[in-house]
């Protein structure tokens, strides 16, 4: 991915609005944008979401069928994330294989779903060593104004949450997919010395750090990723999760409705 | 395709009143909605429904071309990449370009170099990127169709739009634009694209069996089908630039 010049007076001008607790679309430091969700989107997928989080537009889309398990888990289904950053999506995403943005994003949003049992995969058994569900999530970014991984992650849990595992080669009913946790990602961007949250492209581009940090219904921290050259403090990090926590709570409802 | 194992072997595909397996009559299109601008980032975007198609095209450009070497010293280049999400079919599609993108991508850029006014945006590309988000067949000709109205969005210079269309034959019966199972099942399928106030075809496209008179018969159903959308495109267009008349309307609401 080529990176875009941001001029400098941009740059004075978005350092100097966060710095007096403003910022360039009017939000407050710890304000996030609007978020919709639109499930089942596609017809196609077992489970889909469309997730708009201000101008950032994203489509997860979550296929499953059914397959052998690794030789190692086979006591487990299998979950495989990508995600695909097509050059539609912003001028600096170029065609051609993933690029280390992609993976990152894939790999975080996969954690999140991995480590925190939200699908159990042991529930995805059909029959031991032989025969498993196997789940593939495809996150395609549409259109890019910053933060995809709190949009891509929302998208992942909200398609999950309505996809249906399909019967019919069973001979077995359809059934939902069981989804046992809603953790909830939420990242901040550190301009110089100012923290603000759910960054949009101007911020993200002039960001000397970012931290994402997902919290689960109960308040407890499921997953962090900390990005970019920059550092945080360690109270800057906890001032980060509480945060996370409320923020993550308002978003939740919107991701479960 | 795991979809035709569902399918009886006899599969009826046009009933005995001439009534389709969706309702539709041999020359009716499935419903078409277009809209254009739906994206912050590109320079031009449109999104096409057509039927259980969902696709999105967004421009980007003139802008310099890469790689360097295919700079064209007397005009621009028109780049298209055609590309499937991996969700878009029933059986989950590897991501990433395969060769029957490729050979769409190739065709679609040939197509639209037809009508971009090249040669005033020397050294340069026109991007185009179409993404097939849910697809049922006809995703080139929904795929064009959106990229011809992003293109206008964008504001590239063109001798005119770009109107796609496709037509076949199901059941022994020539029939306009069709979808899944009449593309599984059909005998024949034949995607064109044309500009529609020269009648030029630019793009054309077939494979199955047709005697000549079906292929003529195909083609009128196309043309005549084309001019429809070529009106919904145009249409889209003036809604996505009158804005001014919405404005006012929203601000009379918000201040009573």
């Amino acid at each position: 991915m080529s990176s875009e010049v941001v001029s400098e007076l941009m740059r004075e001008h978005i350092v100097k609005l966060v710095a007096s607790g403003r910022r360039a679309d009017g939000r407050g430091p710890e304000e996030t944008r609007k978020l919709t969700i639109e499930k089942n989107y596609i017809k196609t997928a077992e489970g889909s979401a469309r997730v708009r989080l201000g101008n950032t537009d994203v489509l997860v889309g979550v296929k499953i069928g059914i397959g052998e398990p690794y030789p190692d888990t086979p006591t487990s289904g299998v979950l495989t994330t990508s995600a695909e950053l097509v050059p539609l999506a912003s001028p600096t995403f170029e065609s051609g294989p993933p690029s280390p943005t992609a993976i990152e994003i894939a790999r975080v949003v996969d954690r999140g779903i991995r480590e925190t049992k939200t699908v159990d995969m042991s529930k995805l058994v059909i029959t031991p060593g032989e025969k498993v569900w196997v789940l593939f999530i495809d996150i395609h970014a549409l259109d890019y104004d910053g933060n995809l991984f709190d949009a891509a992650s929302y998208g992942t849990l909200a398609a999950l949450s309505c996809a249906t595992m399909r019967g019919a080669k069973l001979g077995v009913p359809d059934r939902p997919l069981p989804v046992d946790h809603w953790p909830i990602s939420i990242t901040a961007a550190k301009i110089r010395n100012t923290i603000v949250f759910d960054p949009a492209l101007d911020e993200e581009r002039i960001a000397d750090a970012r931290l994402t940090v997902a919290t689960d219904e109960n308040g407890d921290v499921r997953a962090m990723q900390k990005g970019l050259t920059g550092s945080f403090s360690y109270d800057e990090v906890r001032y980060v999760i509480s945060t996370a926590r409320r923020l993550g709570n308002e978003i939740r409802g919107i991701v479960r409705a | 395709m795991e979809d035709i194992e569902h399918f009886e072997k006899e599969i009826r595909l046009v009933d005995e009143n001439g009534r389709r397996i969706d309702g539709r009559s041999l020359d009716a299109l499935r419903p078409i909605k277009i809209e254009a601008g739906v994206l912050k980032r590109a320079d031009g975007s449109a999104y096409v429904e057509w039927g259980d198609n969902r696709v999105l095209a967004a421009v980007y450009g003139p802008r310099e071309a890469h790689p360097r070497h295919l700079q064209d010293p007397t005009r621009a280049l028109v780049q298209c990449r055609y590309n499937m999400a991996p969700f878009s079919v029933s059986d989950r599609k590897r991501p990433g370009p395969d060769r029957r993108s490729v050979e769409i991508s190739k065709v679609t850029s040939e197509a639209f170099a037809n009508v971009v006014f090249r040669e005033q945006f020397p050294r340069t590309s026109v991007d185009i990127f179409i993404e097939v988000l849910q697809a049922d067949a006809g995703t080139r000709c929904a795929g064009i169709t959106a990229a011809s109205v992003a293109l206008a969005d964008a504001g590239i210079p063109m001798r005119d739009l770009i109107a796609s269309c496709a037509s076949g034959k199901i059941a022994g019966q020539i029939a306009l634009d069709l979808n899944k199972e009449e593309d599984n099942f059909g005998d024949a399928d034949c995607p064109m694209a044309v500009v529609p106030r020269t009648g030029e075809i630019v793009l054309l496209q077939m494979d199955g069996h047709l005697t000549e008179d079906e292929f003529d018969r195909a083609m009128k159903l196309s043309m005549g089908a084309t001019s429809k959308i070529y009106e919904m495109q145009k249409d889209a267009l003036r809604r996505r630039y009158a804005v001014t008349a919405l404005d006012e309307d929203d601000a009379s609401e918000v201040s009573p």
